[in-house]
């Protein structure tokens, strides 16, 4: 047993700092790929004529019920298997984004459904063609009505994108395991990795709590 | 897909290795989950106490445990905790982390249902002379049971498929398994076929039984 020595955290602190933007990058690319396909997994389920929409419902029944880890593995090993070559980075976002994609999507059908058929009836009574009853009425509204689930989605990529460290992307964790490679500190650097994921979660705790204010001010 | 044809008779030969391991996912989520709930009934009775201390660290237990990747704590846990005087094996490792991990989200699912049961029903309960803790047994804890079920079978849901994530510290469970087969045979699609079909298939029972335990909690 060794004693605790924080202060070894201080020469690899750019390090972490890099991982911790790394990261950041991550969740802000991952969110918004999960979010748009959030959309449109949610209106191809519910619209689409069922050869399109069938498929889609097993993709996200198979994502829902699988560990986000293993899908990592499939995206990452299964693209190169069928000729795609894609760098670690880019697997990383997709199976991220594609992970979360389907939770949102959950969501957002559920809203979408809930938007009052009177909303559909009106723009349809003065003219609105259905694609734009969807895209202007009943489609922004859905997605204000589910923002608080949407955004316990986007803290729980946060914390999930630690997980892309094992295809070897240069995120938080990956940073704090280069400098144990080093050291042999893991306490000291996994603590303070934990430290760094806490205080990007108060960020985007905070970030979203705003955002929810100012969409709640805006209706 | 772009030409890729499935080698079905390889998912075959590799499903027994998945079924064993597969038991051994069941395992650690049954550990883990034991340990989960007793730490968040101590947890949310912590923060619900009237007491500043215990309410102080049942809130930061929940809220450090909430507020990093349950990866991060495995690894301080297996990794760290020699540095600390903790030596544990990967399985044991593995459900402590996993347990205490689901067990503050677990805690926000108890204190939820608990804050959920009307006030009325305790003050009631205190004017006709039940102590605080009659009051709490048996007329608060038998309404706040049935909120439960639904949030704490999501909580489960979420362990079952976290439990993935001790494959990072070496524990020969169904992902670690399929990372194995995936690295010899290059056969990524077969090999996560089947290993997503045994975790669909847990997933499924989970759902049942909360499903099951709904239903005979329901008052009406």
């Amino acid at each position: 047993m060794q004693g605790l020595d924080f202060t070894i955290v201080a020469p690899y602190w750019d390090l972490l700092l890099t991982g911790a933007w790394w990261t950041a990058l991550l969740t802000v690319s991952a969110g918004a790929l999960s979010f748009v396909f959030g959309i449109l997994f949610a209106v191809t389920v519910l619209y689409a004529p069922l050869i399109v929409a069938y498929p889609v419902r097993v993709f996200m029944w198979v994502f829902m019920g699988t560990p986000l880890l293993l899908q990592l593995f499939l995206i990452y090993f299964g693209l190169v298997q069928i000729g795609i070559d894609i760098p670690a980075l880019a697997a990383g976002i997709v199976g991220l984004g594609l992970h979360f994609a389907v939770y949102n999507a959950d969501v957002i059908r559920a809203g979408i459904v809930a938007v009052d058929v009177g909303q559909t009836e009106g723009a349809r009574s003065i003219g609105f063609g259905k694609w734009q009853t969807l895209r202007y009425v009943v489609i922004p509204q859905a997605i204000r009505n589910t923002a608080p689930p949407i955004g316990s989605n986007l803290i729980a990529l946060l914390k999930e994108s630690s997980i892309v460290s094992v295809i070897g992307i240069a995120e938080l964790v990956h940073s704090a395991q280069q400098a144990i490679s080093e050291t042999f500190r893991p306490f000291e650097f996994y603590i303070t990795a934990a430290a760094l994921y806490y205080i990007l979660n108060l960020v985007l705790e905070a970030g979203l709590r705003r955002f929810e204010r100012n969409v709640e001010v805006s209706r | 897909m772009l030409g890729y044809s499935m080698d079905f008779s390889l998912m075959q030969r590799v499903f027994p290795f998945f079924v064993e391991a597969a038991l051994v996912t069941i395992e650690i989520t049954v550990l883990a989950l034991i340990l989960g709930l007793a730490a968040a009934a101590l947890a949310a009775a912590a923060k619900m106490s009237r007491s500043a201390i215990p309410r102080a660290i049942g809130t930061l237990y929940v809220s450090l445990f909430r507020g990093t990747p349950c990866l991060i704590q495995l690894f301080v846990l297996y990794f760290g905790g020699p540095q600390i005087g903790i030596n544990l094996d990967p399985f044991a490792a593995g459900v402590i982390g996993l347990g205490l991990n689901i067990g503050a989200y677990m805690a926000e699912s108890i204190r939820g249902a608990l804050v959920a049961v009307d006030r009325g029903q305790a003050e009631a309960a205190r004017t006709i002379g039940f102590s605080r803790f009659q009051t709490l047994r048996k007329v608060v804890l038998p309404q706040a049971a049935r909120l439960m079920i639904r949030p704490l079978g999501v909580n489960t849901v979420a362990l079952l498929k976290g439990s993935a994530l001790v494959s990072t510290i070496s524990v020969v469970e169904l992902t670690y398994t399929a990372q194995r087969f995936i690295g010899s045979t290059y056969k990524p699609f077969e090999i996560f076929g089947v290993a997503a079909l045994l975790y669909m298939i847990m997933v499924y029972a989970v759902a049942r039984i909360v499903d099951l335990l709904d239903k005979r909690f329901a008052i009406v």
